[in-house]
């Protein structure tokens, strides 16, 4: 579905490279995380995808196709909510569709019905700035799932949220993305919300951006938060802090 | 009358009693300073003529506010869209704050003639400029999650300004247009003042001339409560046209 090939990107005439030779796949329905410290290139990664950066040197590719701009089956959800303020609730998630001018009849409908999965029925004509960050948060993520997308691309969507809401919507995530065949590729700073949710966990090192390594972690879906107390689960929390500590502190020392 | 009005209105009554007071007890002469009640007293037996000047400033006002917004919101459109743009016309726009309005008046009124245009020409120059300021800060001010958001759903440049940055701004053209409002009763006054047979500018010139003050001091009373008013109603339109925008619930008290 998602392919990167040596996919290197340098932003402000040279002087810094974000990302270098980086190659990955992502099979369609897959759910990738993308964990790493501050700088190590993630969210660049996930804007090459989105078509909203372009590569300096390597291929993007969706479905057997370059990306060279942003395409309609592939939505992002932003650590911020990013809702339009003036617009309530429900013409903030059929936005999108509106401005690609692909809105019909029934977008409504599924907009609504969105919603209510996601337990916002009722709050369809508030505004933004009368829901909770959360609920917020959710807006912004049925916005994205209304495009019916067939890659999600998250960057840190629940890091500006308290603990117990982002344990919460993590999970939630999870029961949405089991409907549907959509791959996601999700950025966070959390290894624990990487191994919990992932298929993979790709863990990058700063400075340039590389791969460190791709860990499978063996954990049998649907995921649950016992599953945080496994074995299975230390083991590979432990193996991607080794690879993201274990870079840094050579360097600081 | 929201109940948050209710203290500075008794500082109001207060203040103008006092003011009364003082004119009945100190002997000071009525052309110096008039007790509340004479300014009443004259201000009302010419009614129909004082009428006759406010709606002739009113006119002015308006004519200069509509002027003001109809070349500050395209022009802010221009200056926020490009950089090149901006750094052509913005300096421009300094300068022409740098000029003394007052000063301006009369060289307009020799070059336009004594009519309607010089004087809704000052009133724009007064008031354009603040509208131009806040709505080109409002349309930078568009966080770039949402430009992002634009551009991932393959928005053009037309729908990233009509579609996101406009309306982000609402606010923003909202806090210009209510100091365009006040500013456009300070130039209309000032032109009147300059060339005019009509206005409140020209009822407080004329009235001072032969020593009538209480009408001078009615005058700028209406004034006051002309600039009010439009403040009032512009706050009114953006709650009844924008009622995301205006956040009624942090309001200073009384506005």
């Amino acid at each position: 579905m998602i392919r990167l090939q040596n996919v290197s990107k340098t932003f402000a005439r040279g002087s810094v490279e974000a990302l270098r030779d980086v190659s990955l796949t992502v099979a369609p329905g897959e759910f990738v995380a993308i964990v790493g410290a501050s700088g190590c290139g993630k969210s660049t990664l996930l804007r090459l995808v989105a078509g909203l950066v372009p590569v300096s040197t390597g291929q993007v590719s969706l479905g057997g196709t370059l990306v060279s701009a942003p395409r309609a089956d592939t939505a992002m959800v932003f650590q911020a909510p990013t809702l339009l303020p003036w617009a309530d609730v429900l013409r903030n998630v059929t936005f999108p569709l509106r401005l690609m001018g692909q809105a019909n009849a029934e977008t409504d409908a599924r907009a609504r019905a969105l919603l209510e999965t996601a337990g916002l029925k009722g709050f369809e004509h508030r505004l933004p700035k009368e829901l909770s960050g959360g609920m917020q948060q959710r807006v912004a993520i049925c916005r994205a799932l209304l495009q019916q997308p067939r890659v999600l691309l998250m960057d840190e969507p629940f890091g500006a949220l308290d603990a117990l809401t982002r344990e919460e919507m993590s999970l939630e995530l999870l029961r949405i993305w089991a409907g549907r065949n959509m791959a996601v590729l999700f950025v966070t700073h959390s290894i624990s919300e990487a191994v919990l949710l992932a298929d993979r966990v790709v863990v990058m090192s700063p400075r340039p951006g590389r791969i460190a390594e791709i860990i499978t972690p063996n954990l049998p879906r649907p995921r649950s938060f016992e599953q945080e107390g496994s074995a299975e689960f230390h083991s590979a929390a432990q193996r991607i802090r080794a690879l993201i500590y274990g870079e840094r502190l050579p360097r600081a020392a | 009358m929201p109940r948050s009005a209710l203290p500075a209105l008794l500082t109001l009554l207060v203040l103008g009693l006092g003011w009364e007071a003082a004119c009945r007890f100190i002997p000071i002469r009525e052309f110096v300073l008039p007790a509340p009640s004479a300014i009443w007293a004259q201000t009302y037996s010419v009614w129909p003529n004082v009428m006759h000047h406010t709606l002739a400033t009113l006119g002015t006002v308006a004519l200069g506010f509509a002027a003001s917004v109809a070349i500050s919101l395209p022009l802010a459109m221009l200056i926020a869209a490009s950089p090149a743009i901006s750094a052509a016309i913005y300096p421009l726009l300094v300068v022409t704050q740098a000029i003394p309005k007052v000063a301006l008046a009369p060289i307009l009124v020799v070059a336009l003639g004594a009519n309607e245009l010089p004087r809704v020409i000052v009133t724009f120059l007064v008031a354009f400029f603040p509208l131009v300021v806040g709505t080109v800060a409002g349309l930078l001010a568009t966080p770039a999650e949402l430009i992002e958001l634009g551009r991932a759903c393959r928005a053009s440049k037309w729908q990233e300004l009509t579609r996101i940055r406009l309306p982000f701004a609402i606010p923003f053209v909202f806090g210009g247009l209510k100091v365009a409002a006040a500013l456009a009763v300070v130039g209309a006054v000032v032109a009147e003042f300059v060339g005019a047979d009509a206005g409140l500018g020209y009822l407080i010139q004329t009235s001072m001339a032969f020593f009538k003050t209480p009408l001078a001091f009615g005058a700028v009373l209406i004034l006051a409560l002309m600039g009010i008013v439009l403040f009032q109603l512009v706050t009114l339109a953006e709650r009844l046209l924008f009622p995301w925008s205006s956040g009624a619930d942090q309001a200073p008290p009384g506005i």
